[in-house]
């Protein structure tokens, strides 16, 4: 027998080396070379777009082709950590500021400080709260690609219907609640609002107009459970207890977004994301439109946007910073704004963006940066932030006081911040 | 025996080797060794990335104490004893397709079909099926007068919506397998009982059942297997759109894929993965013991 499995093996090891013989060098640095980086992504909507930019990118440097990839969005982020992990991840792809930190703490990011400074990069044409976010230990390992801030959108011709007016910049709270109950019409399944569990274009910007912090200044701990989290919750679960919004059990089974695209919600607290797809649906066509949200005791959206960062095992570590430098300019951005895209993040370049889409007053998103605030990132956000749903449901479906259910979340994820 | 010996009587080892090695490597990339560093990761901290430490037996002492843990598998648990209802179903309707004769072919294709479906196409026609306001269930059953549920938002009901799909996706394979079970049992068999009086309701409870019970005990093996690794319905039908009923509703295939990639956990993913690897082997193992009793192999 020994000598079956001694043969075994030595066909077995043989076989391996082979196979992980070939690949593997890395690329010499020969300016000529043929090099072909690929750039993740997770929108449909923006793959046009990214095309683009990467066609204009090859113009420049021939040498250098860039295959854009789009993912779906539930598999992205698995499929990005497994190549991460493995070897294997894209050269170039978006980040977002609460999986962020993981992978520049893991080393999975290559760090961009020096290729800011030799290309003359200034940091002060991007938002500072989106900036900041790609900021790991003082290094630059992103570059802002675009950035998003909330807003009302609403229906016009459901407010027309109800005779409602529009909302406006002098909306406070109370508005929001009582044209939410006048635009309910039950027996036609017409809601004045969507009211999920949503965190970025939800209850994080009414806990912040209440005047609460979501998290502690200095990261260790959640404030969900103080009282201005509690008022802020409390915007929501009042909106489902006056049955203004559908049911939380509805908006799982047919996503906010598609509600309001099949007109069943007369508003939608979102993000500037939005903008290219509403403006392309033709059902839509003259009914929509955006204004800022409402003011509780004080004026607040978070804030948040992708970022383009490249890949630390990458086999082509020059090209790569080239390519993500151009991702982080004016070119890429002009390409975004022109295409009504996405709101780019580089200064100054977003008024193609307003002009594509002339008829949202897309300008509420830009004046909001004045008083937005960085989503709030702290330890294994992605750990705490999925925990959201099933602590804060009861309070949604009245099943629980909000106090109790913000209790009992505040508990849940300072569990997971002390792991870190 | 001396190798000498050995060799000079079995002059096609290497050739036997050469055979079998594109099996054994596969197995050993593709099973033996995933396995393996499955194993020693469930005893690691292993971040996201960057170097993993060794913890022990932390990753298991907390995954006794975690009530999501104990809930998955739970879910799991009632998922597969529901689905275990399509073997009894399989048995009747590969018996009754034997007897169809020529439509045969027909029957044997339209159970087939859920088979050669993506079971991501599966789990978005249900979701439209499931759907508490829109959705074909509920409007067929207000034909009746009965108020619908929410079935895969509302976490009462998502387990036995997903079984429900889970039972017809398995129908397919479960009555190929019991097909070819009823093929070899002789017709001589079921002619000496008709000749001796036995009706067809006998003949199915006293012939067709133990006959066929080596096949149905194969079955049975296969589906509890299978449902305990049941994992793509819940990502298809919950995950990809924002539902809240996920939180109640999961499975423990789905809790390690959450720990392992969606909170960066691996180790604690792994530790998951161990213990689902080690509760299919005693169900398994369980099953084999209890099939002496009711096995009947002629």
């Amino acid at each position: 027998m020994r000598h079956t499995w001694t043969a075994a093996l030595a066909v077995a090891a043989t076989l391996l080396t082979a196979c992980s013989g070939g690949g593997e060098t890395p690329g010499a640095a020969n300016p000529a070379e043929k090099v072909t980086l690929t750039y993740a992504n997770w929108s449909e909507d923006q793959a046009p777009a990214m095309e683009q930019i990467a066609a204009e990118f090859q113009k420049e440097n021939p040498n250098i082709t860039v295959k854009v990839q789009t993912l779906p969005w539930p598999e992205y982020w698995s499929t990005l950590q497994v190549g991460a992990a493995g070897g294997t991840a894209p050269d170039a792809f978006w980040m977002l500021a609460d999986h962020f930190r993981e992978y520049a703490k893991g080393g999975a990011l290559i760090d961009l400080s020096d290729t800011v400074k030799t290309a003359g990069i200034d940091m002060t044409a991007y938002p500072k709260a989106v900036s900041d976010s790609y900021t790991y230990e003082g290094r630059i390992f992103a570059l802002p690609k675009d950035f998003d801030t909330n807003g009302i959108w609403y229906n016009k011709a459901l407010f027309d219907a109800a005779g409602v007016s529009y909302p406006d910049d002098t909306w406070g709270w109370q508005q929001v609640q009582d044209a939410a109950k006048k635009l309910t019409d039950k027996a036609k399944g017409v809601w004045g609002i969507a009211a999920p569990i949503d965190a970025q274009g939800g209850y994080y910007n009414t806990i912040l107009q209440a005047g609460g912090s979501i998290i502690k200044p200095d990261g260790t701990a959640s404030d969900f459970a103080g009282p201005e989290a509690v008022a802020g919750l409390k915007f929501w679960t009042d909106l489902q207890e006056a049955g203004s919004s559908p049911t939380l059990k509805q908006l799982s089974d047919t996503e906010a977004v598609s509600m309001f695209e099949s007109q069943k919600v007369a508003m939608y607290f979102s993000g500037a994301y939005w903008a290219l797809r509403f403006h392309n649906n033709a059902d839509l066509k003259g009914k929509v439109d955006v204004a800022p949200l409402p003011q509780g005791v004080k004026r607040a959206t978070v804030t948040s946007g992708i970022g383009n960062a490249g890949y630390a095992g990458s086999k082509h570590p020059e090209e790569l910073k080239k390519f993500l430098a151009f991702l982080g300019g004016t070119k890429a951005a002009e390409i975004q704004a022109a295409t009504g895209t996405v709101l780019p993040a580089y200064k100054g370049t977003q008024q193609p963006w307003l002009d594509a889409m002339p008829e949202f007053k897309l300008q509420v998103f830009l004046d909001a940066v004045d008083y937005s605030v960085p989503l709030p990132v702290a330890g294994n956000t992605a750990e705490w932030q999925g925990l959201a749903a099933q602590y804060l449901a009861p309070a949604w479906e009245g099943a629980k006081p909000v106090e109790e259910a913000a209790e009992e979340y505040q508990t849940a994820v300072d569990q997971v911040l002390a792991k870190q | 025996m001396t190798s000498s010996v050995k060799s000079a009587n079995r002059p096609g080892v290497g050739w036997a080797l050469l055979f079998v090695a594109p099996a054994t490597l596969g197995l050993v990339a593709l099973y033996l060794w995933p396995f393996l560093s499955t194993l020693l990761k469930s005893f690691q901290d292993v971040p996201a990335f960057g170097p993993a430490t060794y913890v022990g037996l932390d990753n298991y002492t907390e995954l006794a104490r975690d009530g999501a843990v104990w809930q998955a598998f739970g879910n799991s648990a009632l998922y597969t004893a529901i689905v275990l209802l399509g073997v009894p179903l399989a048995v009747v309707l590969a018996a009754l397709i034997e007897q169809a004769g020529r439509g045969r072919t027909v029957y044997r294709v339209l159970f087939f079909l859920p088979v050669v479906t993506l079971p991501v196409a599966i789990g978005m026609v249900w979701r439209f099926i499931y759907n508490g306001d829109f959705g074909l269930l509920n409007y067929v059953l207000s034909w009746f007068g009965i108020d619908g549920h929410y079935w895969v938002a509302d976490p009462r009901f998502t387990i036995y919506a997903f079984a429900a799909v889970g039972i017809w996706m398995g129908l397919g394979i479960n009555l190929i397998i019991l097909g070819a079970g009823l093929q070899a049992i002789p017709k001589a068999v079921y002619e000496a009982s008709a000749l001796d009086g036995a009706g067809r309701m006998r003949q199915f409870f006293h012939i067709t059942v133990p006959l066929l019970s080596p096949s149905i005990f194969f079955v049975t093996i296969l589906t509890v297997i299978a449902a305990l690794q049941m994992f793509d319905l819940i990502f298809i039908m919950l995950r990809s759109v924002n539902n809240t009923a996920l939180a109640d509703s999961k499975t423990i295939v789905y809790l390690f894929y959450e720990k392992a990639f969606v909170q960066f956990q691996q180790g604690y993913g792994a530790a998951v993965a161990i213990v689902l690897l080690i509760v299919i082997m005693i169900a398994t193992a369980l099953q084999f013991r209890l099939q002496r009793s009711w096995v009947f192999y002629g």
